[in-house]
């Protein structure tokens, strides 16, 4: 068992979750993720480990609402025992001193794209950080990323707050400005593909999380395939990062909606649930 | 495989009184005269709709019965076909004289889960194919796995069910690498020597493929879970969600004490076959078709993980895994549940037992046919493979004839659900994480005789040190292992302490 030390909502559907895990807290690294299950009819679920304290023995997640495991989870509280959580999982984020790099992430993806922020700066690197959301409420982790970035730019759909826009205007402001050496892009598959889109026309090495459905986390179900520069490869052993502009973006969109239909279902039929309710 | 006989100590052993007087309470003729039986199975049309145990047991008369049959040989050629050198005329005769539960004594001596090994081993190529009747006599082998299967179920069931003599606890800490049967095996013999044994499982549960690969109607969870509670009652430790290499690498593990480890970690890794289409949703390995379904609980109501229950199933390849798949695709409501093998029938890889089982449960199998290329529709669900048919050529390195593709001979199938069952690679998870691990192109792990690898101290067994292998394989490394490493933890006290 789990144990959750800390719970908050950092906006209406996004909660950050200190879970006891010590020796995850102690080999974690940027860019590792953790498979968690909430209990014994629950399923496997990946979420990014976007901090973690050695001495404490604890690890941070942000989880963002969108089905039944998510919602279930930001639904717990501090004091609440997670059944199972296993990681750290996947290859860390290579990071070295390379100049500048750009950080864009969208929606929940600025979850996981703090740690890699935070190990870029540390690393040396000037780091301009664009993170975007839809509307003034659903901006996450602002203070933390200033803390770590030479600059912060907040991009909104609706111009709530920032500037009016998608992640990828920010990025291209950026990019026309001053000399870009690296981009890492995490958030939603679509905005992954754009922003690819974008670094590509300015050939700038860039790289991306991928965020695709997973079972085991092991290599062992071949769930989480995408192709990779034509070749199939297994995001949670061989990634979550790779090169934005050889990912296969269509495909993956497309398998994410592997079990659209059901899933939807079962988060309708759960929202009816007095469980869901009360929460 | 095949082990030597010691014939002078089988012989020997023979000579007992109790097993002279059963010997000449029946003629040998006559005993060869008593039909074979058959195991009780299930009605394939119920069974194919449900998770039931297909094999039903025996009852006590079938299995006196068979036990007669065994002529309790001078030459018990039976004991070299099995791979852990199960003393089989033993505990047969011990079952005819009525001793059921001395009869499960004699299987634990050199086998810890005989209740798992009576219903998954491949009998028909080890111990019975070895059978003085099929060797000698042209008839059918005795029915070891039957009888096995029998007395381990009546030693769980009337047995007092004690664990095993344990020696003195001395403190010296073994680290086990996955819960497999290779796993199980080891934790188990070592516990008796009086390590204290740790076993780190990645998954949330336990048994390896026993649990997550091989489904309910075939070998119950629950005969799984009494095996790893005996194992537990010895002491053994178990930590789940602990992934070694990743959770904590060995040198973490060493600092906290261990001094030996043992690398179980199987042979995980699903391949694929790499032609077009394949990436489309509806087409998954076996492992993920299977771990949602066995491990997940994946198409029952209460459980949140989703499976993709397909109509029309197509399963590709012609392995145990492939018959698990298929049979459970049929289980969860397909029409139309497709077994496409490139080679035919005589060739597939498939315990006989499973395909039997496979045929009567209406599983179609199109034989000598090889996908080519998979199509979806506009939303990137696949609805339809193409095929080629394929001829037999010259036998190729594995002994078996080599497909050979047929040119035009391509046609379409509709299907809305594709399952990869055409064998795995070993895990790559503790070759990653210690580069210096010696392994060999197949990214096995290598180990001397003694099951020891490159690294001192670092032991290794099961699937990841033979590729895809059976349970039984796996456990007899285990057994090969803990003496190797009980030898070794020795040598280590005997350095100190001088
Ligand atoms: C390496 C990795 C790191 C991740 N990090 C985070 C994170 O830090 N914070 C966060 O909020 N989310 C993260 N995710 C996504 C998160 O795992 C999914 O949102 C979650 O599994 C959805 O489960 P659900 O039952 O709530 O929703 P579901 O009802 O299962 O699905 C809703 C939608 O989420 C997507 N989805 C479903 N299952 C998965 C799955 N197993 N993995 C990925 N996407 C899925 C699908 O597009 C689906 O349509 C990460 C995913 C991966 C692979
Ligand atoms: C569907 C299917 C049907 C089969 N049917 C039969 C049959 O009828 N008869 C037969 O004899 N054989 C059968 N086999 C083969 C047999 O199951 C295997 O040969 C056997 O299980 C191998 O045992 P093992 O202990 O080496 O590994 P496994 O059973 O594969 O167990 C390995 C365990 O190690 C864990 N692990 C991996 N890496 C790590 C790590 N780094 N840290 C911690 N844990 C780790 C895994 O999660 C897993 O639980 C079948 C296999 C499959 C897939
Ligand atoms: S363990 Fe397997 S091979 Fe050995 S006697 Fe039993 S059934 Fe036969
Ligand atoms: S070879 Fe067959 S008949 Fe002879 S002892 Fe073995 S099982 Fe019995
Ligand atoms: S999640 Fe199963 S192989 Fe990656």
């Amino acid at each position: 068992m789990f144990k959750i030390i800390e719970k908050e909502f950092l906006s209406e559907n996004v909660a950050r979750l200190v879970i006891e895990a010590p020796y995850i807290a102690k080999s974690r690294k940027a860019g590792h993720f953790i498979i968690l299950r909430i209990d014994e009819n629950g399923e496997r679920i990946p979420l990014t480990i976007s901090d973690a304290n050695i001495e404490n023995g604890t690890i941070t997640l942000i989880v963002q609402r969108v089905g039944v495991s998510s919602h279930k989870l930001c639904s717990m509280n501090a004091g609440d025992s997670i059944l199972d959580v296993v990681g750290p999982l996947g290859t860390a984020t290579h990071i070295a001193n390379v100049g500048t790099v750009l950080c864009a992430g969208g929606g929940v993806g600025v979850a996981p794209l703090f740690p890699i922020v935070q190990a870029m700066k540390l690393a040396g690197n000037r780091v301009i950080t664009v993170i975007a959301a839809r509307n003034k409420d659903l901006v996450i982790l602002e203070d933390q990323m200033r803390a770590y970035s030479d600059e912060l730019i907040i991009m909104t759909d609706d111009g709530s707050k920032g500037k009016k826009g998608l992640v990828t205007l920010g990025m291209e402001e950026v990019i026309l400005r001053e000399k870009i050496n690296e981009a890492i892009v995490i958030g939603p598959a679509i905005m992954m593909k754009f922003a690819a889109l974008t670094t590509k026309k300015y050939d700038i090495p860039t790289q991306a999380s991928l965020n695709t459905i997973m079972v085991d986390g092991t290599g062992m179900c071949g769930a989480c395939r995408v192709t990779v520069g034509g070749k199939t490869e297994f995001v949670c052993v061989n990634g979550p990062e790779f090169d934005a502009h050889k990912v296969n973006f269509d495909e993956m969109l497309n398998r994410l909606n592997a079990y659209k239909a059901k899933e939807s279902k079962c988060y309708r039929e759960y929202l009816e649930t007095s469980e869901a309710v009360l929460n | 495989m095949e082990s030597e006989l010691n014939e002078e100590y089988y012989k020997n052993e023979r000579k007992a009184d109790w097993r002279d007087k059963l010997r000449k309470e029946m003629k040998s003729k006559d005993r060869t005269n008593i039909p074979k039986i058959h195991m009780i199975e299930e009605d394939p049309l119920v069974r194919n709709k449900s998770n039931i145990e297909v094999n039903k047991g025996l009852t006590l008369a079938l299995a006196l019965q068979e036990s007669r049959r065994c002529l309790d040989c001078v030459a018990p050629t039976c004991i070299v076909g099995c791979p852990v050198g199960t003393n089989i005329p033993k505990f047969i005769k011990y079952l005819e004289a009525g001793d059921i539960l001395g009869a499960a004594k004699v299987l634990k001596e050199n086998n810890s889960l005989p209740a798992i090994c009576g219903r998954v081993c491949p009998q028909e190529i080890q111990c019975e194919a070895q059978c003085v009747y099929v060797k000698k006599l042209s008839g059918e082998g005795a029915a070891i796995g039957h009888l096995e299967r029998f007395v381990a179920d009546y030693d769980r069931e009337h047995g007092d069910n004690s664990i095993p003599a344990i020696a003195e606890p001395n403190g010296i800490k073994i680290g086990v690498v996955g819960s497999g049967p290779a796993g199980l095996t080891v934790a188990g013999e070592l516990a008796k020597f009086g390590y204290d044994v740790t076993v780190f499982e990645a998954l949330h549960d336990l048994g390896g493929v026993l649990k997550y690969g091989i489904p309910e109607f075939r070998l119950p969870n629950s005969i799984v879970d009494f095996e790893i509670n005996t194992i537990k009652q010895m002491g053994v430790k178990f930590v789940t969600n602990f992934i070694v290499g990743k959770t904590a690498t060995f040198d973490d593990l060493k600092s906290e004490g261990f001094v030996a480890f043992f690398i179980a970690s199987g042979a995980g890794l699903p391949n694929f076959m790499n032609i077009p289409g394949e990436n489309f949703n509806g087409v998954v390995s076996a492992n993920e078709f299977l771990t949602r379904v066995n491990l997940m609980g994946g198409g029952k109501t209460q459980f949140d993980t989703p499976v993709h229950a397909g109509k029309n199933v197509v399963i590709v390849g012609g392995g145990n895994t492939a018959m698990d798949s298929v049979r459970t695709a049929k289980r969860m409501g397909a029409e139309r549940a497709i077994i496409v093998y490139r080679r035919s029938q005589e060739e597939m890889p498939a315990r006989a037992e499973e395909i039997k089982h496979a045929i009567e449960e209406e599983i179609e199998f199109i034989n000598l046919t090889t996908p080519i290329e998979y199509f979806a529709d506009e939303n990137g669900n696949l609805n339809k493979m193409r095929v080629q048919k394929m001829g037999l050529g010259e036998p190729d390195a594995s002994g078996r004839r080599r497909p050979i593709p047929i040119e035009g001979s391509e046609y379409d199938i509709d299907v809305d659900s594709v399952v990869i069952a055409v064998g795995v690679s070993p895990n790559p998870i503790i070759q990653q994480s210690m580069p210096e691990l010696e392994v060999t192109k197949w990214n096995t792990i290598k180990v001397d005789e003694n099951m020891m690898t490159s690294i001192p101290g670092l032991f290794a067994g099961g699937d990841i040190v033979r590729g895809g292998a059976t349970v039984i394989l796996a456990m007899g490394d285990g057994r090969k292992a803990a003496s190797g490493i009980h030898a070794y933890a020795q040598k280590l006290v005997l350095a100190e302490s001088v």
